[in-house]
């Protein structure tokens, strides 16, 4: 005990019973992002898995653009790199969302399984500003990690393709580059809110992709009429939409794309917040 | 103050709790004591607004919690020691709950100082004992300095030591004039701590009194010991209609409805020598076993009468 510093004879210094020593005491928004801030800081492997979700995008991008440049073999690696080179710099996204879509889902789940969320519902009771907290906190540095990454896989990218690689400055592809940061976060953020309704870890991973992968897989063995009509507008499809920079047929255009997936966050999130309300914490 | 008024809590067909009023006053020690399962953690939940009531209502200084507009000021709570991320540090812990009201990291090393905390602050939460866990869940609820402080099981898992201190500090908490309301489901501990008693079982008020009365609650009052080789001629001389006599193994009888006095004048009087004559009081665990396992319905005390009759 003694190396832990525990002791029965602690200094009792609680001052007087109604006397305020503490400063302001009142909940506030800045208040409850300062702390959503501090927990996302606080536990390593959550700042580590956001730095992985970049990293695999900067890393997966070169490597595509580094095969369809020819300079390395697909043979000798195993990816196949096919589309436009912006596309093709972006190509990281697909892996990245995976582990994006996990950290949001975690960030609350973890709170769920190890109890934290009492301390926190018990610090801001009226819970919905937790949630819009997290989604600020957790949907910013998001944003700014998957900038950074698509900006320098793209960058990256290009300067491997070479002379026929794409600039920021051609049609699309700035909004390709932004939008795909753009997606990935939101996926963060759709995990997030997955993980409000759903509280299990599990169970909210196995949800968020299965809307995300393998309800879009399926659609192709539905009638033709169908999958034309609504595959268009599924979370995974709405999304990729905002990343492409050549219209493929059967695509929502990237601004139709990206409403309809701010649609799905925002409904998510919408759903989330009335279960956080409503039910018992 | 801590109001409980008609509350009630069902989880589908199971009622968790059922019809409870009380109140918690400030500068007592209130003891919430009750079996397992007897619904305390579910009240506890329903006081901080983690758990929607089915019916009635709970305010903290006459406010339901989840309208307190600065919370932390007014109640403090550890309603679970293992309640912290393991990837943690004591510290942020404290940070990041402080950090929603604008509470000064000043307090926050406070705290941890209060609790004997500080060697172990930047240590990651999984590497604490539970005692250690309990003792920061105990500066996660002091950090507001709140005027109601209510612990769930916080002896749970402390050594001898910690004991003791966690006694000190409810006793200190409530001398300074907060309103302390600590569940046990150990009478044994809630003797050397509250000043007040709230029991209840199955989810129902049971005794709401002061700890000195809740001896006089046992349902078959005190009993007297009396040994004697005359055991039988005893037995016979002290029969009478409100008397009962019970023979207690080797020569003894154990016989209620009469004082120690009136025995020893009575054997004296027929000369009979007695070798022991010994008020047995039921000791407070057993009055609590009583209480909670047979006498769920019992409600003598002007408090518990109130109780009663708002619960019908």
């Amino acid at each position: 005990m003694s190396a832990t510093g525990l002791s029965a004879t602690a200094p009792r210094d609680l001052g007087a019973p109604r006397v305020r020593r503490v400063g302001s005491t009142r909940v506030t928004f800045a208040g409850v992002v300062t702390s959503e801030w501090i927990k996302l800081r606080s536990v390593r492997s959550a700042v580590l898995s956001l730095f992985a979700a970049a990293a695999t995008v900067v890393v997966l991008g070169l490597l595509l653009s580094g095969v369809k440049s020819g300079g390395l073999s697909a043979q000798e690696i195993g990816l196949q790199a096919g589309g436009d080179p912006v596309s093709t710099s972006l190509g990281g996204v697909n892996l990245s969302q995976l582990m994006i879509g996990v950290l949001g889902v975690i960030l609350i789940t973890a709170e769920y399984s190890t109890g934290t969320i009492r301390s926190t519902l018990i610090a801001v009771p009226r819970r919905l500003p937790v949630l819009w907290a997290k989604a600020v906190v957790f949907g910013g540095a998001a944003m700014v990690c998957m900038l950074a990454a698509t900006f320098a896989a793209f960058i990256g990218g290009q300067a491997l393709v070479g002379p026929a690689g794409a600039s920021l400055g051609d049609p699309g592809a700035l909004r390709a580059v932004v939008g795909a940061a753009a997606y990935l976060t939101g996926v963060g953020l759709l995990g997030l809110a997955a993980g409000v309704m759903l509280r299990g870890t599990a169970v909210a991973i196995g949800t968020l992709f299965g809307v995300m992968y393998a309800v879009p897989a399926l659609f192709p063995l539905l009638p033709h009429a169908w999958n034309d009509a609504v595959g268009p507008y599924l979370p995974s499809n709405a999304g990729m939409a905002v990343i492409s920079v050549t219209r493929t047929a059967g695509m929502l255009s990237p601004t139709a794309g990206l409403v309809v997936f701010a649609g799905y966050v925002l409904a998510t999130f919408a759903a989330a917040a009335l279960l956080l309300k409503r039910r018992d914490g | 103050m801590i109001e409980v008024r008609n509350l009630g809590k069902r989880y589908g067909e199971r009622v968790a709790v059922d019809h409870l009023t009380f109140t918690v006053r400030p500068g007592v020690v209130t003891g919430f004591l009750g079996p397992n399962g007897a619904g305390k953690s579910t009240t506890m939940r329903m006081i901080v607004g983690l758990d929607r009531p089915t019916s009635g209502t709970v305010t903290v200084n006459g406010r339901c919690y989840a309208d307190q507009p600065a919370p932390l000021q007014e109640l403090g709570a550890m309603l679970d020691a293992r309640g912290v991320h393991p990837g943690r540090s004591a510290y942020n812990h404290l940070r990041a709950i402080a950090a929603t009201t604008g509470i000064a990291k000043r307090r926050v090393d406070e705290v941890l100082g209060v609790v004997g905390l500080h060697g172990a602050a930047h240590r990651s939460a999984a590497t604490f004992s539970l005692g250690m866990a309990q003792r920061l869940g105990i500066a996660a609820a002091l950090l507001g300095d709140p005027g109601t402080v209510i612990l769930d099981e916080p002896v749970n898992g402390l050594d001898p030591e910690g004991v003791l201190w966690m006694r000190n500090l409810v006793k200190d908490l409530a001398a300074e004039g907060r309103t302390v309301f600590l569940s046990s489901h150990l009478m044994s501990e809630m003797a050397l701590t509250a000043d007040h008693l709230v029991v209840i079982g199955k989810g129902r008020l049971v005794a709401d009194v002061p700890l000195a009365e809740f001896a006089a609650l046992a349902c078959g009052g005190d009993s007297v010991r009396v040994r004697s080789p005359h055991a039988t001629t005893l037995r016979e001389l002290l029969a009478g209609p409100d008397v009962v006599v019970r023979a207690a193994g080797n020569s003894a009888l154990e016989v209620t409805g009469l004082t120690a006095e009136q025995i020893g004048a009575r054997a004296a009087g027929a000369g009979l020598t007695l070798y022991e004559l010994s008020p047995q009081r039921a000791s407070l665990e057993e009055v609590f076993m009583e209480l909670t396992q047979h006498c769920v319905e019992y409600q003598s005390t002007p408090d518990a009468l109130t109780a009663g009759k708002a619960s019908r």
